[in-house]
């Protein structure tokens, strides 16, 4: 589990770099030397510290997010899910990878009004897609599963990804 | 909302195969060499400069929200919280611009259900986040519901265009 893995030591200059970069890399033919001539550092250094931050998981990757929506994903459903607490890490993992499913959690219940325990996100192109997608996780947990509900996004208020303070 | 969707409808029809492949091409692993743009266009068969042009219109139409690294901040001592509201409908729009004014909110959904907002906060530090949630508290006048990760089963944000 990524949890379980130590905190990465992070310098003063690698957090530079991910204040310079969290709103986007540079679209210029050298981003890497744009970014070094930015921060007083030589481009290999950005490289060398770009590469250990994603080889210890500090970047999940470097790439391009999208809107669901402006890509066609019209539908996308928070599906969450009341499991037996006894069996929830053993489904959750297997709801995980079903192919449709971008993001799955255990979360805390919060009694009485949210009973949920188990986050799964669907994103299709229509919602008859996500029920269908989401009676297949219905399936899986069978009786380990004591209600659920999908709570479909209507709008994105904010999509910026993290800024941390430089 | 039905406006912003009618308008990313209109932004799926305007994207052609060429911008479909390279969003796809461009959700893998951008390449950590002196000149990236042009490795990534030679594979999709573009020149480095039509790359440059079409991600650029891509990000400026909103088509994509970010392009560079994602930072996973808990490997580096901070955190990560998806955090809900139950907003009046008639305060929608004020809660929605306060809450966005904190940039600890990564990103922020209106949702169909009673639990109406859903935000995600990050924060360099663990302690930010109960110090962010008293700070939304304090600002809406409205309750903060919680939901921290117990455990993390899949992640993987990739979609195909």
């Amino acid at each position: 589990m990524p949890e379980l893995k130590p905190i990465v030591d992070l310098d003063a200059t690698d957090r530079r770099l991910m204040v310079a970069t969290q709103a986007g890399l540079p679209l210029v033919s050298r981003p890497y030397d744009a970014l070094a001539e930015q921060l007083g550092i030589a481009a290999g250094d950005v490289l060398r510290r770009l590469q250990r931050m994603q080889d210890c998981g500090v970047i999940r990757r470097i790439g391009a997010v999208p809107n669901h929506y402006a890509i066609g994903y019209t539908a996308n459903g928070m599906s969450v899910w009341d499991v037996d607490d006894a069996r929830i890490d053993e489904l959750g993992l297997q709801v995980g990878q079903l192919e449709f499913v971008t993001h799955c959690y255990r979360r805390p219940r919060r009694l009485p009004d949210w009973p949920y325990n188990l986050f799964a996100m669907v994103h299709s192109q229509d919602r008859a897609q996500v029920a269908a997608r989401v009676a297949q996780i219905a399936a899986l947990l069978g009786a380990a599963c004591r209600s659920h509900d999908i709570l479909y996004s209507s709008a994105i208020l904010k999509k910026t990804g993290l800024r941390i303070a430089g | 909302m039905p406006r912003a969707a009618l308008r990313s409808a209109a932004a799926a029809e305007a994207l052609d195969q060429t911008d479909r492949r390279l969003i796809n091409a461009l959700q893998g692993d951008f390449p950590l060499v002196p000149e990236p743009y042009r490795q990534v266009a030679e594979g999709l068969g573009l020149s480095e400069a039509e790359l440059l042009q079409r991600l650029d219109a891509l990000l400026a139409r909103r088509v994509l929200t970010r392009f560079g690294p994602m930072f996973q901040i808990e490997r580096a001592g901070g955190a990560f919280v998806l955090a809900a509201m139950r907003v009046p409908e008639a305060e929608f729009e004020r809660v929605a611009a306060q809450v966005n004014g904190f940039p600890e909110v990564a990103h922020n959904y209106r949702r169909e259900h009673a639990l109406n907002m859903w935000f995600v906060l990050a924060t360099a530090t663990p302690d930010g986040i109960a110090e962010t949630i008293a700070a939304i508290e304090a600002s809406t006048s409205l309750p903060v519901l919680a939901f921290p990760k117990e455990r993390e089963y899949f992640v993987e944000m990739k979609l195909h265009a």
